[in-house]
């Protein structure tokens, strides 16, 4: 048989029926559902008299949307709550399995699923969020959609879709000090920019990847939508396998057994085919910073700010002038002299225990600038109570840093968490576009580690230094 | 879903790339639970100032293209979050077509769901029509059957998947045509859908 791919013989399983046109009907072994991307999906479900067809492959949780203070009071934003409320009621009538806010199971939904067990090798897994490639790490093949495919999927557990092609992106070399997976991801994303991936599932191989640890591999999956491609794929390993084990939701006993032998044969085969490969020496990466306001617009922390004249196109140039403007950023000026306001560790991207032990880490025994605002939003309340067992909240407090309850938070500001007009962040999440930590606001994507220095320091500054 | 062949009317140069769901539709326009209604978040944040004034210089805020039915922009529009609000603002605001060299992959799906036709065109032939629309001729038709782009000087085709067209023309909702396979779905479960893939939740 020819040599196949982990995408292939996903995609090759879970395809229904094929169409004339190449698109083919795929099946959905995973459903994520939070509060903001499904009410109209529920509502069409309710106008056409629609079931759910498979409520146990469903999982709900409201998190874009939630506070992060004061969680036993009642939301006080109407409107959020009406979100979260028509998600709880939606779960109820359609018999969808579901966390609600005040479980200590919720949290972030690309947390929660690897947290569960929910999330498993060679399955196909949707949500309606773009970041819904964090579940590539487990070689699952997982990506964002909009509502009217929430609702296709709630009703025929089924998708219309083309299938991808094959991208290979390998990572040789050893890390250096201080660089973390995050960077990883970055760094792609600078080098092949924000459309690089667009029509392809990537698929991250060599030692530097198969070295990393569950949480860091979901970290660089997190982000591949950020360079535009459908999912980014990891191939399973033992590492996955004693992850998933006896997590609530993963298979059990037989099944359990079942499952592994199965997911065994699901790496990619030797001498498969790809429509691309890239291959990156990961020594010669360094902590990056975002400077702009696209993911692409990153550059290593011992790095000027570039001169947009130097851009290759007219329309290069006029897009860094403008991220240069709304960030208040002058050409060559040393982003480690880039002073800031303003901290925030979590989000889909690096809201794990995980990451909030190398953030503490850093910060052990040190204090915040003065002048600061910093504040740690664990991914799920079953991070920030293993966080708290571990002493980790208080390394935080005792820095500075207000320790929080679990949800996206100043990711995408739709909760009280934002940014004001002009306001500098080092961010630990996924994306710098202009407002999106709020109106004006300026973003600096950076790792755990690298937040955590920067809040040190008042300052972007090389955690290497600390 | 409204039926979608010839479409006529102003379109409106976003000369920018990497045009982002979040500028198409902020995240305060994401709390509700309704898909109408949209309109006024469109470009919010282009389109008006801290105090809610209308920000003049912005394209879509100028005649005739406050009524444009097309948009024209450049690369990778429409990329980051899956907000399917995107597609449902432009709708909202009249916009039924975009042309642009690229798309973002969910955004791009996500318009055929609404009845939005996205136009994937070299930049030789989106800077001519923005040259076009620049010197006053601002008005362009697009016909979906004949797959063409046209105005006084322009007269360019365009590639689109056959399945998707079809769906367009016709205004098919894909979930009908789904179900019409229902059988289909059922053979692949009972085959496919082993115990370990099936999780024994303990909820509420």
């Amino acid at each position: 048989m020819k040599p196949q791919t982990i995408f292939d013989k996903i995609w090759d399983r879970h395809t229904v029926k094929k169409y004339s046109s190449g698109e083919c009907l795929i099946y959905i072994d995973r459903h994520l559902v939070h509060e903001v991307t499904s009410p109209q999906a529920f509502e069409g479900l309710r106008k056409n008299k629609r079931k759910v067809r498979q409520p146990n492959l469903t999982l709900a949780v409201p998190d874009h949307n939630v506070p992060t203070t004061n969680r036993n009071l009642k939301i006080t934003d109407d409107e959020s709550r009406i979100q979260v409320e028509t998600l709880l009621k939606n779960c109820k009538d359609f018999k969808i399995p579901f966390f609600s806010i005040n479980d200590e199971r919720q949290g972030i939904v690309h947390i929660i699923g690897p947290e569960q067990g929910f999330t498993l090798p060679g399955t196909t897994l949707v949500c309606g969020d773009s970041h819904t490639s964090t579940h590539g790490a487990f070689g699952s093949l997982a990506f964002g959609i909009g509502t009217s495919e929430v609702e296709h999927v709630l009703s025929t557990q089924t998708l219309i879709t083309k299938p991808a092609k094959n991208y290979l992106i390998d990572f040789y070399g050893s890390l250096g000090k201080g660089v973390t997976s995050k960077d990883i991801i970055l760094d792609l994303i600078g080098k092949i920019g924000t459309a690089g991936g667009t029509g392809y599932v990537f698929e991250y191989s060599g030692n530097v990847i198969e070295n990393l640890s569950i949480e860091e591999r979901m970290t660089i999956c997190n982000m591949s939508i950020e360079a535009g491609a459908r999912a980014g794929l990891i191939n399973p390993d033992e590492k996955t396998f004693a992850y998933l084990k006896d997590k609530p939701l993963s298979p059990k006993n037989k099944s359990w057994d079942e499952a592994t032998s199965f997911w065994r044969k699901l790496k990619s085969d030797n001498g498969a085919d790809y429509d691309k490969t890239l291959r990156i020496d990961a020594s010669k990466i360094e902590p990056q910073v975002t400077w702009g306001t696209s993911p692409e617009d990153v550059i290593g922390i011992n790095s000027r700010i570039p001169d947009p004249q130097k851009f290759k196109t007219e329309e290069k140039r006029k897009s860094a002038e403008r991220s240069l403007r709304y960030m208040g950023l002058k050409p060559g000026e040393l982003i480690s002299d880039v002073k800031i306001d303003t901290v925030f560790i979590g989000s889909c991207t690096n809201g794990r225990i995980e990451d909030l032990r190398k953030a503490a880490n850093i910060l052990k025994g040190r204090k915040i600038n003065d002048g600061i605002r910093a504040f740690v939003v664990p991914g799920s309340g079953l991070v920030k109570k293993q966080a708290e067992i571990e002493g980790l909240n208080k390394i935080f407090t005792e820095a500075g840093f207000e320790w929080r309850d679990p949800g996206c938070s100043m990711c995408l500001a739709m909760n009280a968490d934002k940014l004001q007009p002009n306001e500098r962040c080092a961010s630990t999440s996924n994306r710098n576009f202009e407002g999106r930590q709020g109106r004006g606001g300026r973003t600096h994507l950076v790792s755990p580690e690298m937040a955590a220095a920067a809040a040190i320091k008042g300052k972007i500054f090389d955690v290497r230094k600390v | 879903m409204e039926k979608f062949t010839v479409l006529n009317g102003p379109a409106a140069p976003i000369e920018l790339s990497n045009v982002d769901t979040d500028m198409i539709i902020p995240k305060q326009f994401l709390k509700t639970i309704k898909r109408e209604g949209l309109r006024k978040g469109l470009f919010y944040e282009m389109r008006f100032d801290n105090e809610a004034n209308l920000i003049n210089s912005f394209i879509l805020n100028k005649k005739p293209f406050d009524n444009a039915k097309i948009l024209i922009s450049y690369d990778n529009f429409g990329c980051g979050s899956s907000r399917e609000h995107a597609p449902w603002a432009l709708l909202d605001f009249g916009i039924k077509a975009i042309i642009a060299k690229s798309f973002a992959d969910i955004f791009y799906n996500n318009c055929f769901k609404n009845g939005i036709l996205p136009i994937k065109l070299d930049g030789n032939q989106i800077e001519k029509i923005i040259n076009q629309i620049q010197s006053g001729k601002v008005n362009l038709e697009v016909n979906l059957l004949e797959q063409k782009i046209s105005s006084t000087n322009i007269n360019f085709s365009f590639e689109i998947d056959s399945y998707k067209k079809d769906r367009l023309i016709n205004g098919l909702d894909d979930i009908d045509l789904t179900l019409k396979d229902i059988n289909f779905i059922t053979k692949y479960e009972i085959k496919n859908l082993e115990n370990w893939l099936v999780p024994e939740h303990n909820h509420e």
